[in-house]
């Protein structure tokens, strides 16, 4: 594709690329603090993902090879956009191969695929605060994080057990980081979760809106919060995928027609595709064209 | 002093991609602790900077991040003006990147800025010239080290692991550091924990 002029490699002036590195840098150094940083205006709303791409734009290298997932999907608008625009303005290759990619920029899903030392996981972040809907002050926030007092995310997942019997949040389910800082994976789902400890990759999350970036280094503890009596647990489903067969993955729900019909699928495109490459089937798979 | 004019060293040949290269040296060194970076094709940068130190504050500084040179110059001061427009400061609480040259003089951890416990990101960067890296005498665990790390960091003051062990009482706060030689990069983020190993054979 090619790269259109007037724009600087990767959109950002090397001045805010710098201003974010050094933020970047701290996450790093204070694994889960979240950095505040001059989040800039891009040429997309807030909401579309700007935090991750001003991350993605401070790190990327015109070695890098790109792939962008949108909920596990390669093939969604906010993905196409977005690897587009890196192509466009950085002239980066991209790839849809989780193995490939040295950057992934995710909204909200981590491969199936155990990712490698040498990749590095950004993801785009709504709502960097864990404590925003107990506590809407940040200065009260703040404090909190500053004492590690954390009592109120444990009295919020009491009062779901007292409520509904078990803890309610299946996404953005809050993880504690390094044994120190209290932190929001973004919305990934819950069964996402358990990736997040002691992974190989460098994880950087960024918030456009909320000007935010925080960090997990590779190798870092990473604990979903729970209870003895009710320990953390995974969504899992009653059937397997229905393309590619596997019972390992996070799957979405397909409405097929208005008489109830509908399917399980991977919601990781490229884990199933690649699945389906290497022969797997599932009850829905397409029966192969006889050959003529 | 009777020279006014002070011969320029130049900076980055590609401000954009060498400034890109030496970040993620620098992010991968502190996201990874122990394990060397090496960075290469470093400009030239005058006393008592190192072309290691000269590129990593070429990347990162700018009018935004206070300085300090431990041993001052002209030469790089006039540098770091020119090239990275950044204020050069006389007192090491001020700085948000330091430059040690003489490690065996370092001040205090403490003497640096450190954050505060609402904002530990609001800390300062070391930059220390270290005589050489060795593969023993320091034990490292945390955040980013697999189980554990073994290495050795030449040139420092004897004293020195002492102050790192202090600093780490006080976590989140403290200063990270970036220890650097020929082209060698390492990184130590005040989340690493460093036990000195007893001197055997």
């Amino acid at each position: 594709m090619n790269t259109v002029a007037g724009y600087n490699f990767a959109y950002l002036d090397e001045q805010t690329k710098r201003m974010i590195r050094r933020a970047l840098l701290k996450a790093v150094a204070i694994p889960g603090y979240q950095v505040p940083f001059g989040s800039r205006e891009m040429p997309l709303p807030y909401g579309w993902g700007t935090g991750g791409i001003q991350v993605t734009a401070s790190i990327l290298g015109r070695s890098d090879v790109l792939k962008v997932i949108d909920q596990g999907s390669d093939d969604t608008t906010n993905a196409v956009n977005i690897r587009r625009f890196f192509a466009q303005t950085a002239g980066v290759a991209t790839t849809d191969s989780t193995g490939e990619a040295s950057i992934i920029q995710t909204r909200h899903r981590i491969p199936e695929k155990p990712l490698g030392e040498h990749q590095i996981m950004v993801y785009q972040v709504p709502l960097p605060e864990p404590l925003g809907r107990l506590e809407p002050r940040e200065a009260v926030t703040r404090k909190l994080h500053a004492l590690a007092d954390y009592g109120l995310m444990h009295v919020k997942l009491y009062e779901d057990i007292a409520r509904y019997g078990h803890i309610a949040s299946t996404y953005d389910y809050p993880v504690l980081v390094n044994g120190r800082y209290l932190m929001a994976p973004s919305p990934i789902p819950k069964f996402d979760n358990p990736k997040l400890h002691m992974n190989p990759a460098l994880q950087l999350f960024g918030a456009g809106r909320e000007k935010r970036v925080y960090a997990i280094p590779p190798y870092t503890r990473v604990e979903s919060l729970d209870f003895e009596d009710h320990p953390f647990s995974v969504q899992r489903w009653d059937e397997p995928c229905a393309l590619c067969g596997t019972a390992d993955s996070f799957l979405d729900e397909v409405v097929l027609d208005d008489a109830g019909g509908r399917m399980f699928v991977c919601s990781d495109s490229d884990y199933c595709k690649t699945r389906q490459g290497a022969g797997h089937t599932g009850s829905q798979s397409p029966i192969p064209a006889e050959a003529t | 002093m009777n020279a006014p004019h002070i011969p320029l060293l130049p900076g980055f040949a590609d401000p954009v991609d060498d400034a890109q290269r030496i970040f993620r040296a620098v992010l991968a060194a502190l996201s990874r602790p122990g394990m060397l970076q090496a960075i290469s094709g470093l400009p030239p940068a005058p006393a008592p900077l190192c072309a290691a130190s000269g590129a990593v504050l070429l990347a990162l500084a700018d009018y935004e991040t206070p300085v300090w040179l431990q041993s001052p110059s002209p030469e790089a001061c006039a540098w770091l003006r020119f090239h990275c427009g950044a204020p050069l400061v006389d007192a090491p609480a001020e700085a948000v990147f330091a430059v040690i040259s003489q490690p065996l003089a370092l001040p205090p951890l403490a003497a640096f800025a450190q954050g505060l416990p609402e904002y530990p990101d609001r800390s300062a960067t070391l930059i220390v010239h270290s005589a050489g890296f060795g593969d023993q005498g320091l034990r490292l665990t945390g955040p980013g080290i697999q189980d554990e790390c073994r290495l050795g960091i030449d040139g420092l003051a004897p004293d020195f692991w002492r102050s790192w062990q202090s600093q780490q009482g006080h976590a989140p706060l403290g200063v990270d550091l970036l220890f650097v030689n020929g082209d060698s990069l390492l990184g130590l983020p005040r989340s690493t924990r460093v036990d000195v190993e007893g001197k055997g054979e």
